[in-house]
């Protein structure tokens, strides 16, 4: 089994699509074939150690991307390797070197303790006895599994039997952990373990981490690069920071001041975005204007009360990338053309 | 000058023991899931014995009806037959397994194309587990109700006894074939409860359970034996044991199971591979 290489791509996948055939009524008696297009043309390049957040609206495209990363889906055109290797053709090499943990789905032996579940696996992807015994230490101090090792996974909690998979998913010590939707349904204890684990296995550096998610708090935890995909395109592929910057989305300065002013004041790179409370709440968006400059702008010319400078919200600008149909390209909305077969873009893919 | 490759095959032994450690692993994991249900192993166990009175008393009169012997078999063999064949019965466990259909109804089968190990051969080791705990605790007590409360034939000749484990074996195995086949009908059908009645209905009647098939005219059951797997599940280890034909017969028809073998996992095989093309090509 040989690593991939330091500088090498872990994850390379060029114009990816996936299109699925669906029969639909077209008359009483006849099915018509409908293709629908789920991944419409995925360029992704991801290095080694890097964490990488994959969102999208349901029906996106994120599940059916996974699956052909992880070889249990074939793609309809384009090229993939994962550590190297074409996923569907090598998956069982493959398959020893990746770790996939699926939120609404268990990878456990449902009547078996965790204990037993974790020293199958290692029989399972023929882990050296100390490896395996080292590895497990690990997972059992930072995920806290002493308390529930020897039930069986049919009585564990959510909480408990998302630690477990996690634990199963790392025993091997995969290259690349895919991760789908590792928090849903999970409390907020068990949502900071699970992140908190996460991020300490990504700050490590040598688990490439991918990680779909309907919870943007996850993302901004854990994840520098944020790869949006809409409709089976990639609608943005960089850092949080960029996605703010690209939608505009700013730090705003909120101030309450004593006495309402006469005239609004103008500051330099920091246009006034509303008035409230009568006059006496202020707020500012910082556009080339820091917090600090709007502040002193302020203090010159009113009396403040209170200050209060609020972050960007994530959650607002992607609901608004969401809202907007492909804003790389325009021109890149799928056409449909009902013949005898249609493309629907983004149809729902599993 | 082009430069020629050449990859050397590891030595044998260095992947076959591996194999074989992953294999038993999974069989005792198989083993440590089925013991953890203990109510229904009890309550299997003591079903299988109250229908064994019942089959017992039946064919006993059906042979007493007949002069004494029936098909050849003697009361004594008769009652081992029965006897034997409600132990037998759990342990190649002709119905009731629906794993591998849930798995597919539920999407859950996608986790096993993840696992370094076939699938196949997965769920063949598990089976075996499976089997080794029921020889334990759903095969030993109708046979030993039996051996209290009836005269049962006893082996005669000294191979009987291995014979009779090795048949049981290749029992179990093609058992798990036919059903793994049955279940995998949920990938075309996606759900597999019309096939499962079919199964369930004609194995019974097929496999010896409910009358033993030589009961039957030779005309109909040697195309069974050699045509159908039916026979090699319950009926050949019970003919075996009871000593019903000569040793050759006897030792005959543990080669036909053998011919099962291969043929129920090749089949077993090769519609896994479809399987997974279609799930792998359709999505699950």
């Amino acid at each position: 089994m040989t690593a991939t290489p330091p500088d090498a791509p872990v994850i390379e996948t060029r114009d990816l699509r996936k299109e699925f055939v669906v029969r639909v009524r077209a008359g009483r008696f006849r099915r018509a074939k409908r293709v629908v297009g789920a991944v419409d043309g995925i360029d992704l390049t991801v290095r080694r150690g890097e964490m990488v957040g994959y969102i999208g609206p349901n029906g996106a495209g994120k599940s059916t991307t996974l699956k052909m990363l992880t070889g249990v889906l074939s793609p309809s055109s384009g090229r993939v390797r994962v550590c190297g290797l074409a996923p569907v053709a090598q998956r069982t090499r493959l398959a020893l070197r990746i770790g996939v943990v699926f939120g609404q789905r268990s990878q456990l032996w449902w009547d078996l303790p965790l204990r037993d579940s974790f020293d199958l696996l290692r029989h399972v992807y023929r882990v050296p006895a100390a490896e395996h015994a080292a590895r497990l230490r690990r997972c059992r101090a930072e995920l806290d599994l002493d308390g529930f090792l020897d039930v069986p996974v049919r009585q564990l909690s959510l909480g408990q039997r998302m630690r477990g998979e996690l634990t199963a998913a790392l025993l091997h010590g995969p290259e690349v952990l895919f991760l789908d939707e590792p928090t849903i349904g999970l409390d907020v204890v068990s949502r900071q373990a699970v992140r908190g684990f996460l991020a300490e296995l990504g700050a490590a550096g040598d688990t490439t981490l991918v990680l779909t998610t309907h919870d943007l708090a996850d993302i901004e935890r854990l994840c520098r690069r944020l790869v949006v995909i809409d409709h089976g395109r990639v609608v943005h592929d960089g850092s949080i920071e960029a996605l703010h910057t690209r939608y505009g989305s700013r730090r705003q300065v909120v101030a309450d001041l004593d006495e309402p002013l006469a005239e609004p004041p103008v500051l330099p790179g920091a246009p006034l975005l509303r008035t409230e409370a009568d006059g006496r709440r202020l707020v500012f968006a910082c556009e080339s204007a820091t917090a600090s400059d709007v502040v002193a702008g302020l203090a010159r010319v009113a009396a403040l009360r209170d200050i209060a400078i609020v972050e960007p919200d994530i959650e607002e600008v992607v609901a608004r990338l969401y809202r907007t149909p492909t804003p790389v390209d325009s021109g890149a909305v799928q056409e449909c053309s009902i013949t005898s077969t249609a493309k629907v873009p983004g149809a729902s893919a599993s | 000058m082009g430069s020629v490759t050449a990859t050397v095959a590891p030595p044998i032994s260095r992947n076959i023991i591996p194999w074989f450690r992953t294999f038993a692993a999974i069989t005792g994991s198989g083993f440590r899931r089925y013991s953890t249900y203990r109510q229904a192993t009890l309550a299997g166990a003591f079903t299988n014995t109250v229908f064994g009175f019942l089959r017992c008393y039946v064919l006993l009169a059906v042979a007493s009806g007949a002069g004494g012997a029936a098909a050849g078999y003697s009361p004594a063999q008769l009652a081992t037959f029965v006897w034997v064949g409600q132990g037998l019965l759990a342990v190649v466990l002709l119905w009731r397994w629906t794993e591998l259909a849930d798995r597919i109804r539920t999407g859950e089968v996608a986790s096993d194309l993840l696992r370094p190990v076939h699938p196949v051969v997965s769920y063949l080791a598990t089976d075996l587990g499976r089997a080794g705990y029921a020889v334990l605790t759903r095969f030993l007590p109708p046979v030993l109700t039996g051996l209290l409360f009836f005269d049962l034939a006893l082996p005669t000749r000294w191979q009987t006894v291995p014979l009779f484990a090795l048949s049981v074996g290749l029992a179990v195995v093609i058992c798990f074939g036919c059903r793994f086949l049955v279940n995998a009908t949920a990938y075309w059908l996606h759900d597999a409860r019309g096939a499962m009645i079919l199964w369930t209905l004609g194995s019974g009647v097929l496999a010896g359970l409910y009358f033993p098939l030589r009961f039957l005219p030779d005309w109909i059951a040697v195309p069974l034996w050699l045509a159908t797997p039916f026979p090699s599940l319950l009926q050949t280890p019970l003919d075996v044991l009871v000593e019903r034909d000569g040793a050759g017969i006897q030792a005959g028809m543990v080669a036909v199971q053998l011919l099962w073998v291969g043929l129920v996992l090749l089949t077993c095989h090769l519609v896994q591979r479809r399987a997974e093309h279609r799930l792998v090509v359709q999505g699950g």
